[in-house]
């Protein structure tokens, strides 16, 4: 029997990443990665980073790319891709910037079908600048800027960006995935070709959800992550599609 | 509009010649979000840029509009928003993500009064703002300040040139005064949208041709950044070099200076003749870019005069350059209104009269 050899995809640099152990952003660049070069896309393609941790991932796709300020991925995604409606553009956005400072624009984004494809990395926190309350951190979850756990009397409750998109007439797609094991990963991988085939046939926004770790600011151990997603997270962000279907 | 150009003359009001100036420099798509008194920009703009193939989109604030126009600059295309005073506010930090990446694009200020929501009569508060910080960290921006309708279309012109030749952000500063105004212009021929000069280092996809393009003003090592921030004020020494610009009318005998920028200059000019015709001995000079400003030029004219005097509508913003340029060699006075007051050219030359009488006296 000949075993598959493990491969780096073409669309992504071979450069060492400063993600810390055990988190997923590997996992979805790579996966990303693999759509695009599956599609044969990379030399057509823009990519947008965030702010946040990976804010760095210029550095790590071998297609052209452009850093955003912080929340304004969609927007900038919209001006690319006005300008060059032939391109593939996608954005890779963290909690923080896409459902909190930036949920403007990328409600908008959604409301004018925009055709791009969106990546949105939920992992509870605001990782970059050390484990503080994001808008999808879950009631009862400590973070540095709630000690004593999240306190919906306080500090309100967390975003469904999938579950909003969902009541939005310009989305092809909204889904949530994860990448925790095999199959969830290979659903995943799917959830992002279909973003990326319904922008090729210009046929409205689409935006992955992918339920993804911090085990630096969570303070558990890679595997402990994997299971709290399992336990903690998806009860809450139950995965699924929310919407699909063309808009023109 | 018809595609005849020059010199066949149109009738349009300074907001719409801005857009349609646009077009003609090939800008192919404009990003906008209303705001009084610059809305005819957008309403022109929604008109004709699906007719000539461009791209027009209302965004849902001002601050997505500069990031549509990050995003489009950084794909290498001729792109433009315009605003407003508060709406420029908004847009402070895209246009210094804009500078920080080295990136080419036009933003129009058609300048209201302020602070805070102000009002939206004309006024020149926004000096400042524009020629010192235009948003968070060590940068500039071409500032051109047209004082009729032509001169809108021509700096437009000019701005989407320069803008590309030196990589970074131009804007026009007009004022509500300018925006509503209807004057003759023409036009310079129609542009080819893919005549634009070469970008090499946009982000439009590689083409499997070269490495990738990185659209970018992260830096996070200090002396990296400190490179970066050295090679684009090496170019901005070049920019003040060579793309300083002012009008001057002064005579031989001009003892009275009158330094005034904009809508304003149109009201100093009027009341320079007014005092000349009163034996007054006055002169005008008109800057017609703020950054870099036309220091040279200033002291050149200011050689023999005997006083200088500035006039606005604000509290005294340009007048520090002028102050800068001169190294207050000569005694500089400032006459402004603001809160939308335009000033007229009676009371511009009632000052002039008293600045004569003082010297006589």
């Amino acid at each position: 029997m000949i075993m598959p050899s493990y491969t780096i995809p073409k669309a992504l640099c071979d450069v060492p990443t400063h993600y810390c152990p055990g988190c997923t952003h590997g996992i979805i660049h790579k996966l990303i990665a693999e759509v695009i070069d599956e599609m044969g896309i990379e030399g057509e393609t823009i990519g947008i980073c965030p702010v946040g941790c990976s804010v760095m991932a210029y550095d790590y796709f071998a297609c052209d790319m452009m850093e955003a300020a912080h929340g304004r991925a969609p927007a900038v995604a919209t001006g690319i891709k006005r300008g060059n409606p032939d391109k593939f553009v996608f954005t890779y956005q963290g909690d923080g910037d896409l459902a909190a400072i930036g949920t403007a624009e990328t409600v908008h984004a959604a409301t004018r079908g925009e055709n791009i494809t969106v990546i949105f990395v939920n992992n509870a926190t605001y990782g970059m600048t050390g484990g503080q309350m994001a808008p999808t951190t879950l009631p009862g979850q400590i973070t540095q800027t709630t000690p004593y756990g999240r306190n919906t009397d306080i500090e309100g409750f967390p975003v469904k960006i999938c579950e909003i998109l969902s009541q939005i007439d310009g989305v092809a797609l909204a889904q949530r995935v994860t990448v925790i094991d095999p199959n969830t990963i290979k659903t995943a991988k799917a959830a992002i070709r279909k973003g990326f085939e319904y922008q090729k046939n210009k046929q409205g926004f689409s935006l992955i959800e992918v339920l993804s770790t911090c085990p630096t600011n969570w303070g558990l151990s890679p595997v402990e992550s994997l299971n709290w997603v399992k336990e903690k997270m998806i009860p809450y962000y139950p995965l699924g599609v929310f919407k699909e279907g063309a808009i023109r | 509009m018809s595609n005849q150009s020059s010199p066949k003359k149109h009738l349009m009001k300074g907001n719409e010649a801005i857009a349609e100036a646009a077009i003609r420099s090939g800008c192919k798509c404009f990003f906008g979000y209303p705001i009084t008194p610059q809305t005819e920009i957008s309403a022109y703009m929604a008109k004709r840029m699906p007719k000539v193939g461009g791209v027009y989109l209302q965004a849902e604030s001002e601050i997505a509009a500069i990031n549509m126009v990050y995003g489009c600059a950084g794909s290498g295309v001729r792109c433009m928003t315009s605003s407003s005073s508060p709406g420029i506010a908004l847009k402070a930090e895209g246009i210094s993500y804009i500078a920080g990446s080295d990136l080419p694009c036009v933003i129009i200020n058609v300048q209201r009064g302020g602070p805070g929501l102000g009002g939206i009569q004309p006024s020149q508060s926004d000096y400042w703002f524009m020629t010192r910080a235009l948003g968070h960290g060590d940068f500039h921006a071409l500032v051109f300040a047209p004082a009729s309708v032509q001169e809108m279309v021509d700096t437009v012109c000019d701005a989407f040139d320069l803008a590309d030749k030196y990589r970074m952000p131009a804007v026009i500063l007009a004022d509500g005064l300018l925006g509503q105004m209807m004057e003759p212009v023409h036009f310079p021929e129609d542009y080819d949208f893919n005549k634009n000069t070469e970008k090499p280092w946009a982000a439009n996809g590689h083409g499997n041709k070269r490495k990738h393009n990185i659209i970018n003003s992260l830096f996070l090592q200090p002396d990296v950044l400190e490179d970066e921030n050295f090679k684009r004020f090496k170019r901005y020494e070049i920019v003040k070099k060579n793309e300083t610009k002012a009008e001057i009318d002064i005579e031989e005998d001009t003892e009275l200076l009158v330094v005034a920028y904009g809508s304003v200059a149109r009201i100093a000019k009027a009341a320079v003749d007014m005092a000349r015709k009163n034996g007054i001995k006055a002169g005008l000079f008109r800057p017609i870019t703020l950054w870099p400003y036309p220091e040279k030029e200033l002291q050149k004219a200011a050689e023999k005069v005997k006083k200088v005097l500035v006039v606005e509508m604000s509290m005294g913003q340009m007048v520090e350059d002028v102050r800068i340029s001169l190294k207050s060699r000569i005694p500089i006075e400032f006459h402004g209104r603001t809160g939308g007051i335009v000033p007229t050219p009676a009371e511009v030359f009632e000052k002039l009269k008293e600045m004569d009488g003082d010297d006589n006296a």
